[in-house]
């Protein structure tokens, strides 16, 4: 099941909603995630159903699926609570689309094409970063923002140490080239 | 409108040459993050900028008068009144309580006691640290002594602040406060900052970062063409 799934029947949790507000609840309380579409909304409820997990309730004679109400069932909870239990494997595989072009680079055209890409990504990342910290850093911000962007700046830092040594790697291995 | 500038800066300590001819400028009110390597300079550079040391050769302008060719007494002078250094280490007075380390700069000043201890308390509130006021640095972690340490930065509300590793030894919480107040204390009274840091995510407060690589500023590191952050409300 998605964490798309799992964030929804969360808001359930607290009480019963319709497609439309649990979409604007969604993006609420995820502000820089990427927004949830209604049809996925209506999607994953339909499985949700499916599978016990939430139940209609209260639907209006009008019909349709946005006058329904859905409710989380004891089986949902159930299901999210193990969800909240079970500890996500730490980065199993190490894949990544920077380290596959760092790597791409190296062998098609050596240290100079790494170090261009890698110069080029480190501004790249930098400038997100500042844009996340001024997030950070507005009054405005809630604490829903200011909590996605520490997640994202820790992994861009992460990103940026990483591209800094592979940077100085990839300059040393120019130099030994070229002598 | 450019405070402080350096134009050529050389500076060796006997045969190891630490700075190679660095350029830069800092604008009234503007974060300028300096980063680069281990014993790149940058230590070396703030020193040279605030007057601690003379290069031997270049030229440091403060508000578009040389700084260098003025005698030690003027320097030091121009040190307490127009400059504030904060370090790794809050480097604190042990005997003196928060709130009399905070004063200090102020007694030395002329300022009366009262009025001292009036705006140090003000600075350490600022800074989250007001509880401590009384305490000794002993008796304080290290987090909240550099808290301090950055307070007496301030308090005598300078128009440089030059900052070496500021949250060096603070955790990521406590870092971030004392940038926060920093940038704010930058953008509401027009203090400029020069910060030096080997982490991006704290250069990322500045408006401008340059990287420094034996001794020179590296044109191919992050330059003057990285704009300040286009969202929030900072200024
Ligand atoms: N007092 C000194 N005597 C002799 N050499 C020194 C002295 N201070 C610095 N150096 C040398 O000058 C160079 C620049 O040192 P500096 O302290 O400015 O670097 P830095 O960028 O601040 O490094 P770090 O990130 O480790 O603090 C280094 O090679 C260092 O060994
Ligand atoms: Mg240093």
């Amino acid at each position: 099941m998605s964490t798309a799934a799992h964030v929804l029947l969360a808001l359930l949790a607290a009480g019963p909603m319709h497609g439309y507000d649990l979409k604007k609840a969604h993006d609420q309380r995820l502000p820089q995630a990427k927004p949830i579409a209604f049809g996925q909304v209506y999607g994953t409820l339909g499985r949700l159903e499916r599978d016990g997990l939430v139940e209609k309730r209260g639907q209006s004679r009008e019909g349709g699926p946005d006058r329904t109400e859905f409710a989380i069932t004891d089986t949902g909870r159930e299901k999210l609570r193990t969800w909240l239990e079970t500890i996500e494997t730490p980065a199993p595989y190490i894949s990544s689309t920077l380290l596959a072009k760092v790597v791409v680079a190296l062998l098609v055209d050596g240290a100079g094409q790494a170090r261009d890409y890698l110069t080029a990504q480190r501004r790249a990342h930098t400038a997100r970063l500042r844009e996340l910290t001024a997030v950070k850093t507005d009054p405005a911000s809630s604490p829903g923002d200011v909590i996605a962007a520490d997640y994202a700046i820790a992994h861009l830092d992460a990103d940026l140490r990483w591209l800094r040594t592979t940077l100085e790697r990839v300059a040393d291995l120019h130099r030994e080239v070229r002598s | 409108m450019t405070l402080l500038q350096a134009r050529g800066l050389v500076k060796s300590y006997g045969p190891t040459p630490a700075l190679r001819g660095v350029d830069l400028e800092v604008a009234e009110g503007e974060i300028l993050a300096v980063t680069g390597p281990s014993g790149c300079g940058k230590s070396t550079l703030l020193h040279c900028l605030s007057g601690i040391l003379r290069p031997d050769a270049g030229e440091v302008l403060y508000g578009g008068q040389r700084l260098d060719t003025r005698s030690e007494a003027d320097r030091s002078r121009l040190r307490r009144t127009d400059f504030g250094v904060l370090f790794q280490f809050g480097q604190l007075v042990p005997e003196l309580t928060a709130a009399e380390n905070v004063a200090l700069p102020l007694l030395l000043a002329g300022q009366g006691r009262r009025e001292a201890r009036a705006a140090a308390l003000t600075w350490l509130e600022r800074l989250d640290v007001a509880d401590v006021a009384d305490a000794r640095p002993g008796e304080m972690s290290g987090g909240q002594q550099q808290r301090c340490a950055a307070a007496r930065a301030l308090v005598t509300e300078p128009r440089v602040l030059f900052a070496d590793e500021p949250t060096g030894a603070l955790d990521a919480l406590a870092g971030e406060r004392l940038l926060a107040c920093l940038t704010r204390t930058a953008h509401e009274r027009h203090t400029s900052i020069v910060l030096i840091t080997h982490d991006a995510s704290v250069a990322a407060y500045a408006d401008r970062e340059i990287t420094l690589r034996d001794g020179a500023v590296d044109p191919t590191g992050l330059g003057a063409d990285i704009a300040p952050a286009p969202t929030g409300g900072r200024r």
